[in-house]
């Protein structure tokens, strides 16, 4: 009985095996850091290889990973062409990869900002500028490698405390992204936390954050983020001017659903100068060499 | 009472976890640590098999990433086996293994990617190191008087094939399958780190708190390994051997470029790549021994003790529940129940569960490594005291279980915990990629941080630290003449 059912899902197994496609050659492969819930990113960025491939005529694929780190070494192993990164992940893969180029990013981030939260026990208000009161809390990043969960967040701590954060917090955590940093505020399980501003805003929209448990205590001044980047050997991989049609493709995306799932008004040109503020204080913490 | 080495011993261990307890970060920080832990077994009572279109593939890969891994590990680890009188073979393997299969995992990530090959090796060569280990020792308890016997002039490979193999070839095949279900344990949390196996899913579904999903993959993990004797048969097992490569997926193609310049850019310290020269180098090492190094050397020891000592005490609570000396089968059943589930759920999953409904402390893993090593102990230690039989009128209840039983067990449960000791240290710091401040914490932040040198260094220190364990295991557990078998 059971041996038969083992049969049955080896069978069954091997049946998805045949018909999932496999990676050929001229497959356009990319990937997105893992900055929030899985199953929305896997959603949004199917949409995106969908699109991607009926503008190209070449099938594209996105691949989820476990950690910005990972995102990161598949791109510069080439086992990615493409990738949707934050500010300093970005930075950090076109160190790593000479010729690559920011190809296009949001709207929004020109000039992204940040939110610190704060959960409703600590009695903390909003101020203009990061509330003396956090010392002392327990304080969770994102993910270690994220721009706007761990990045900017450290880079203003250091500059309000003139210290690191590990002696201005009774306990430092990473939550692993955005939603989980907001969860773990929310539920009181670190008292204080960071997070981007858009993921707020969509999970505030959707009605799924109790205001009365968490709220926000400082919003960060400007920072450049997320952004497309492509490696500079595609050209020679997938015909000559292939950048340019990927840039083009990705600037014309008007999909009001698709770009919801962002949450991005649209997308507009950007290059690899854009992102200088970001490295100089990634170089200033430590974060890169 | 004090005059026995086991139990001066025992208190001098419990001392050193009580101090470590002093230092040790142990709190809940949750606000609703109880409301989340019924939610999550509420998601395991209402499991939901359908929520991944890619969970019965992901089941699939688990095991076959699992038979692949030990089938290399169990090959190469025998070959090493017949050299491992050689003190050089001895040390390569005593390093190879003190290396976490996760560890590896992130090493080959870095040049292979997402291809097959760096889950087959993360499991094949660790493996491989403690297969030679206790196939050695099971080869060297083999009875001599059968090849003494032999004509002159017998081959060595006949007279081994025929005179050596035959005599310990049950304890190969016991240790070889127990193997393979630690392997399908090993395969399963390569997942969290992003290959395709069963941890990948559960790792997806735990962080948002789908409870129902996560329960229905952890039931699947769980009649997985129980129903292992039912489908992992001697002669299937060729048909298995041969299939599993062809279900390991497609990957991405390996770039070789990658690798090489892994070997001879990316791990050489940063001050000597860029030609600093050795003063700048030696600050830099002076550095990472510091700030990481030294903390991350620190938490791993003090959890490791605090660890210990909570998995010997689980071990002596739980094997009356699966003693013929006390209670109904009906106990007996449940007992079993739940040291299956306790041993067959691996360390680091239990402290990822831990951790999500708890918060972020030490806490977590104490109780992950404590119930894990615990529900094998006190599995193995409760099948021990089947064997044992009493007078008919030997007390009953607790003087039966106190002056009856644990000490006619305890030197073997000694053995089995500073057996495990090594194993808990190893688990322990592979526990900081949880977020936990082990060795491993600092591990994943130089990976994360794209500073393949310092993890190296990082790996390397790790490897050290339980080479030092295991020799000072094995001369507690030499100099306390305890005996032991291996458990994985």
């Amino acid at each position: 009985m059971i041996t038969k059912q083992i049969r049955k899902w080896l069978v069954s197994g091997f049946l998805i095996l045949l018909a999932s496609s496999t990676v050929s050659a001229q497959t356009f492969v990319f990937t997105a850091i893992p900055d929030e819930d899985e199953t929305k990113l896997v959603e949004r960025f199917r949409g995106i290889a969908d699109y991607l491939s009926e503008q190209l005529e070449v099938d594209v694929r996105y691949i989820p990973v476990k950690s910005y780190a990972a995102a990161i070494s598949a791109f510069r192993n080439n086992q990615v062409q493409l990738a949707w990164f934050g500010g300093l992940s970005g930075v950090q893969a076109r160190a790593l990869v000479p010729g690559s180029e920011a190809l296009a990013q949001g709207v929004e981030d020109q000039a992204f900002y940040n939110y610190f939260i704060a959960h409703k026990s600590t009695g903390l208000e909003r101020g203009d500028e990061l509330p003396e009161g956090v010392r002392g809390k327990t304080f969770t990043f994102g993910s270690k490698g994220s721009t706007s969960g761990r990045l900017i967040p450290e880079y203003h701590i250091r500059q309000r405390f003139g210290e690191a954060p590990e002696s201005v917090f009774s306990r430092v955590g990473y939550s692993g992204n955005h939603t989980r940093t907001l969860r773990l505020v929310e539920s009181g399980t670190y008292e204080v936390g960071a997070l981007n501003y858009k993921v707020w805003e969509k999970e505030l929209e959707d009605g799924n954050i109790n205001t009365d448990d968490v709220r926000i205590i400082w919003k960060t001044p400007g920072f450049p983020n997320y952004q497309w980047t492509i490696r500079g050997d595609v050209d020679a991989r997938f015909g000559e001017g292939f950048t340019d049609r990927v840039r083009q493709a990705l600037l014309d995306l008007d999909d009001p659903a698709l770009l919801e799932s962002f949450p991005r008004e649209g997308f507009i040109p950007a290059s690899n100068d854009d992102y200088e503020p970001i490295r100089s204080v990634a170089k200033d913490i430590g974060i890169i060499d | 009472m004090f005059s026995y080495p086991t139990v001066r011993a025992s208190f001098l261990f419990l001392a050193i976890a009580v101090a470590g307890l002093l230092v040790a970060d142990i709190t809940i920080t949750t606000a609703n640590p109880w409301r989340d832990l019924g939610q999550f077994f509420l998601g395991v009572v209402t499991p939901n098999f359908f929520s991944t279109e890619g969970l019965l593939t992901a089941l699939l890969r688990t095991v076959a990433f699992g038979f692949v891994g030990v089938t290399l590990g169990s090959f190469f680890g025998f070959l090493l086996a017949l050299l491992y009188r050689f003190m050089p073979v001895r040390i390569f393997c005593a390093f190879i293994r003190a290396i976490h299969e996760l560890f590896w995992a992130l090493i080959f990530l870095q040049f292979f990617g997402f291809h097959p090959l760096t889950g087959v090796l993360a499991i094949a060569i660790p493996y491989a190191g403690i297969f030679a280990k206790v196939y050695s020792e099971i080869l060297d308890e083999s009875d001599p008087e059968p090849a003494q016997l032999l004509p002159k002039g017998t081959h060595a490979i006949a007279a081994f094939l025929y005179a050596r193999i035959p005599d310990c070839w049950v304890q190969l095949r016991t240790y070889t399958a127990y193997r393979l279900e630690c392997g399908l344990r090993s395969s399963a949390i390569l997942g969290f780190v992003g290959l395709p196996t069963l941890g990948f899913y559960l790792e997806s579904s735990f962080s948002q708190g789908m409870y129902s999903d996560a329960g229905a993959m952890l039931i699947l993990f769980y009649v997985l390994i129980a129903t292992m004797p039912l489908w992992v048969r001697p002669k299937v097992l060729p048909v298995y051997i041969l299939a599993a490569p062809f279900f390991l997926g497609e990957g991405f193609p390996i770039v070789w470029g990658n690798v090489e310049r892994f070997f001879t850019e990316d791990i050489v310290p940063a001050p000597l790549r860029n030609g600093e020269g050795l003063a700048a180098f030696s600050s830099w090492l002076g550095d990472v021994m510091v700030s990481e190094a030294l903390p991350g050397i620190w938490n791993t020891v003090v959890l490791t003790q605090i660890a210990l000592v909570a998995t010997g005490i689980l071990s002596l609570l739980a094997f009356p529940l699966i003693s013929k000396h006390f209670g109904g089968p009906v106990r007996r059943t449940s007992g079993h129940v739940f040291l299956v589930i306790a041993r067959s759920t691996p360390e680091y999953i239990l402290a990822y569960i831990l951790l999500q409904l708890w918060g972020p402390s030490m806490l977590p893993a104490v109780v992950a490594l404590a119930l894990h090593n615990g529900g094998i102990i006190g599995h193995l230690i409760g099948r021990q005291t089947n064997t044992i039989h009493l007078r008919p009128d030997a007390p009953q209840g607790f003087a039966r279980y106190s002056w009856e039983l644990v000490p006619r067990v305890y030197r073997s449960f000694l053995a089995f915990l500073f057996y495990r000791w090594e194993i808990i240290m190893r688990e322990t710091a592979i526990l900081g990629i949880l977020g936990i401040y082990t060795l491993g914490f600092y591990v994943d932040s130089a990976i994360q941080n794209i500073q393949f040198d310092r993890a190296m260094i990082l790996i390397l220190i790790t490897a050290l630290l339980n080479i030092g364990v295991d020799i000072l295991g094995r001369y507690i557990r030499r100099k306390l003449a305890l005996q032991t078998m291996p458990t994985c």
